[in-house]
């Protein structure tokens, strides 16, 4: 692995931003350098929410993601429409294919669908929809290992959050599976 | 230690609070929330003091008076509510007091935006408040820079006795990297004897003031004031110099576009191009013994987030050698390492 | 031979620069008497304004802060916040306090500061040279205000201590005066309440003197006695607005 430049987008509460904190604590328990952006702007709940996570084996240089990304996992249809053009050719295109209807328009990147939301309502938690979508992310990169994610969940979780590892465990799993 | 990973804002306040600063008086603003209510959170722990002031103004003036009681003091806020500050950071400046202060700067001017900005420079290294007056501005390019300059900026602004600024941007405020948290180097500073912290009848009166109204009295104040400024100049310069051997041209940044710059100046190596950069760390004392050691180059290129502030130094530091040029967005718009390139390639070839 | 009258520990050897006929310096002894009872001289630390008694550092026998215009209420915050166990005050006058700092001291009151002020109140801008004060009575002549004070474009004067006395925290608040015996034995009556208040720990209080400029005003000592007397007193009524319970 050189550098893994992933955007995230969704809609704020879809935990666009936790996901992208969770791979850079992944990233660090392992090791490598990493870095998380946010957008942030003046509307608190409701709006779009985006994040730049940089994953690699030398120092990050600029933590932006312009035209360059390798990865760009997309929750909601604006945020389809918004990122797909920061891809580089070859790059990954996640698509929550629950909410986003619409496919990729690129040719020269790789689009993956994953139903992220039924799959989280099967799960009977519609909240690890994000988890499904990182879970698919994981297998296809393995740019850290799905064990590192569970231990940055637990410290970030803490002893009183502790019973939701094991439904974000199968969230990952299953979103692995999609990619299989 | 361990590293962990944490936003700037919150680095920064924890950086703080390993130097032994209890005590914080802020007021909300744009980026830099995280930072108040991360001491607002911390301090008490640690019988520290937390104060949201009224205004920037009234917690500048309590940062004057908390360090005139000799604590370790700091205060944070971005670009308009620095403007606010302006009036006690001279005060304190004049008084001769040590303080902290973070700005986490956006765009302007007036309200401007909350997007990322180095708009600042000028309000920060030319001194925003009036009279003759100097203080050092750090500004860190990485967390880890972050943390350990604001550790440090307590010890210097104890040696010299005089404000310290941290200028990052809303970037560095904002993002998440991974830091720990260092011992910062031994340094011998002075007794704080100067402190009113009552005379408990046993001494003189101590009186922490900046009025001198006899012309002869506050021109040796100055001269004083200027002395000291001369010793920052001195030893307290600090930059990197990033592939800057055998370099035709010069990139000069800093905080988060020198991050940006980097990358152009590796993406540039890719193509056979030699370029480098020079990355202040102090913004004052602007690091123009930098300028001394690029033999090779051809061009220097200012790059900022802002329509071209630094440059004036940039220029000074030059002294008229080589050609100057400039690339910048502003607003809140960050350049990006393409269209930095772009801009290396058409100096590079309109010089041949 | 007994000693009736002698000088405070509580001020310095430095003579005054204020005007004759000023109350200021009769101000400056009761507080300076009032740390010396107290026995807090030595953990006493005051603050200093913009305005005539800029220059308060030098008299008053305890460490001092020079603060800027109006803002020695947030200096006597970051002070007490460091210094909890100190006696800090700060001494203002009305152009510093009811104008500029106006922020400061309402907020210090509500914050309910630990610390002290002493608000002069001589409604007139003093050092700049007889410019309109928020304090400047109606009809009253300043240097800005050459036609006398007129309510349709300057307002009313402003009452300090009612404002302040409608705040929770400010839990000492009165108004007293320095220009005849009775008023200055009640006035150092005050300013030690005020004091002890603090010390006890209660909150913020405040004491609002009013006082005499002579020079500004354009009369003599004597007859500035006499109209603060006929024109500041029905304005600006004597009294207590606020005091905690005793035995709290």
């Amino acid at each position: 692995m050189a550098t893994e430049k992933i955007i995230m987008a969704g809609f704020g509460g879809q935990g666009v931003m936790s996901m992208g904190q969770l791979l850079t604590y992944a990233g660090m328990i392992e090791n490598k350098q990493v870095s998380w952006l946010p957008s942030y702007g003046p509307e608190m709940r409701g709006g779009t929410a985006n994040c730049a996570v940089i994953v690699s084996d030398s120092p990050v240089g600029s933590p932006i993601i312009t035209g360059d990304a390798t990865t760009a996992l997309v929750l909601n249809l604006p945020s389809l429409v918004k990122f797909e053009k920061n891809l580089q050719p070859g790059g990954r295109l996640i698509i929550n294919s629950s909410l986003i209807e619409k496919k990729a328009e690129r040719e020269d990147v790789k689009a993956y669908y994953i139903p992220a939301n039924e799959i989280a309502n099967e799960l009977g938690n519609s909240k690890v929809a994000n988890m499904v979508m990182l879970g698919a992310y994981l297998e296809l990169t393995k740019i850290v290992s799905v064990d590192t994610v569970i231990e940055a969940l637990k410290k970030v979780f803490g002893p009183s959050k502790a019973d939701l590892v094991p439904l974000n465990k199968e969230a990952l799993s299953r979103g692995a599976e999609c990619v299989k | 230690m361990a590293k962990v990973l944490m936003k700037g804002n919150e680095a920064i306040g924890a950086a703080a609070i390993k130097a032994g600063c209890k005590f914080f008086f802020g007021y909300p603003i744009t980026p830099q929330n995280e930072l108040p209510e991360f001491m607002s959170r911390e301090l008490p722990k640690i019988d520290g003091v937390f104060v949201q002031a009224e205004s920037e103004v009234a917690a500048i003036n309590m940062i004057y008076g908390a360090a005139g009681a000799g604590a370790r003091t700091m205060t944070s806020s971005s670009s308009p509510g620095m403007a606010l500050k302006q009036e006690g950071i001279s005060y304190i400046a004049g008084a001769e007091l040590p303080c902290v202060i973070v700005n986490i700067s956006r765009g302007g001017p007036g309200l401007g935006g909350i997007q990322p900005s180095q708009a600042d420079y000028f309000q920060s290294t030319r001194g925003g408040g009036n009279g003759d007056y100097r203080h050092l501005v750090y500004a860190p390019s990485t967390l880890q820079e972050a943390v350990d300059l604001t550790i440090e900026a307590f010890d210097i602004a104890d040696y010299y006795r005089n404000p310290v600024i941290v200028l990052g941007d809303g970037m560095i405020g904002q993002m998440m990297e991974p830091v720990e948290f260092n011992e910062p180097k031994k340094r011998d500073l002075p007794a704080k004897d100067w402190a009113t912290t009552g005379t408990e009848d046993k001494r003189r009166p101590n009186i922490i003031n900046s009025l001198a109204l006899d012309p002869a009295e506050l021109e040796k104040h100055n001269i004083k004031l200027d002395n000291k400024y001369k010793a920052m100049e001195e030893n307290e310069v600090r930059y990197e110099m990033y592939k800057t051997e055998g370099a035709e041209l010069i990139f000069v940044a800093y905080g988060t576009t020198a991050r940006i710059v980097k990358n152009a100046v590796d993406a540039l190596e890719a193509e056979g191009i030699k370029a480098g950069l020079i990355r202040p760390i102090t913004l004052w004392p602007f690091p123009n013994k930098a300028f001394n050691e690029i033999p090779t180059a051809k061009a220097l290129v200012s790059v900022e987030m802002s329509m071209g502030q630094m440059i004036d130094d940039v220029k000074i530091a030059n002294n008229g050698k080589l050609p100057v040029h400039f690339y910048g967005r502003t607003g809140g718009m960050i350049p990006t390492p393409e269209a930095i390139v772009e801009k290396a390639k058409e100096i590079l070839g309109g010089g041949k | 031979m007994s000693t009736i009258f002698e000088r405070t520990d509580g001020l310095t050897d430095k003579q005054f620069h204020y005007c004759p006929g000023c109350t200021h310096g009769v101000i400056h002894r009761l507080v300076g008497e009032v740390l010396v009872e107290l026995g807090v001289l030595g953990k006493a630390v005051g603050v200093a304004p913009v305005g005539c008694s800029v220059l308060a550092y030098d008299y008053f026998n305890c460490d001092m802060h020079e603060a800027a215009h109006g803002r020695a209420p947030a200096v006597a915050t970051g002070i007490k916040r460091v210094l909890p166990d100190n006696v800090v005050f700060t001494y203002q006058g009305d152009g510093d306090l009811a104008s500029i700092g106006t922020a400061e001291i309402i907020h210090a009151a509500h914050r309910g500061e630990k610390f002290t002020t002493i608000f002069v109140n001589n409604a007139i801008y003093g050092m700049t040279g007889g410019q309109m004060a928020p304090t400047t009575l109606i009809g009253q002549k300043a240097t800005t205000a050459p036609y006398g004070r007129d309510a349709a474009t300057t307002g009313m004067p402003l009452r300090m201590s009612e404002m302040l006395a409608t705040i929770d925290g400010a839990v000492f608040v009165e108004r007293v005066t320095v220009h005849n015996v009775a008023g200055i034995r009640k006035a150092k009556k005050a300013i030690k309440k005020a004091f002890e208040v603090q010390i006890a720990g209660l909150g913020f209080g405040i004491v609002e003197i009013l006082s005499t400029c002579p020079t500004n005003w354009g009369i003599t000592p004597v007859e500035s006695l006499k109209w603060l007397e006929e024109n500041m007193l029905p304005y600006y009524p004597l009294g207590n607005f606020r005091t905690p319970e005793e035995g709290k």
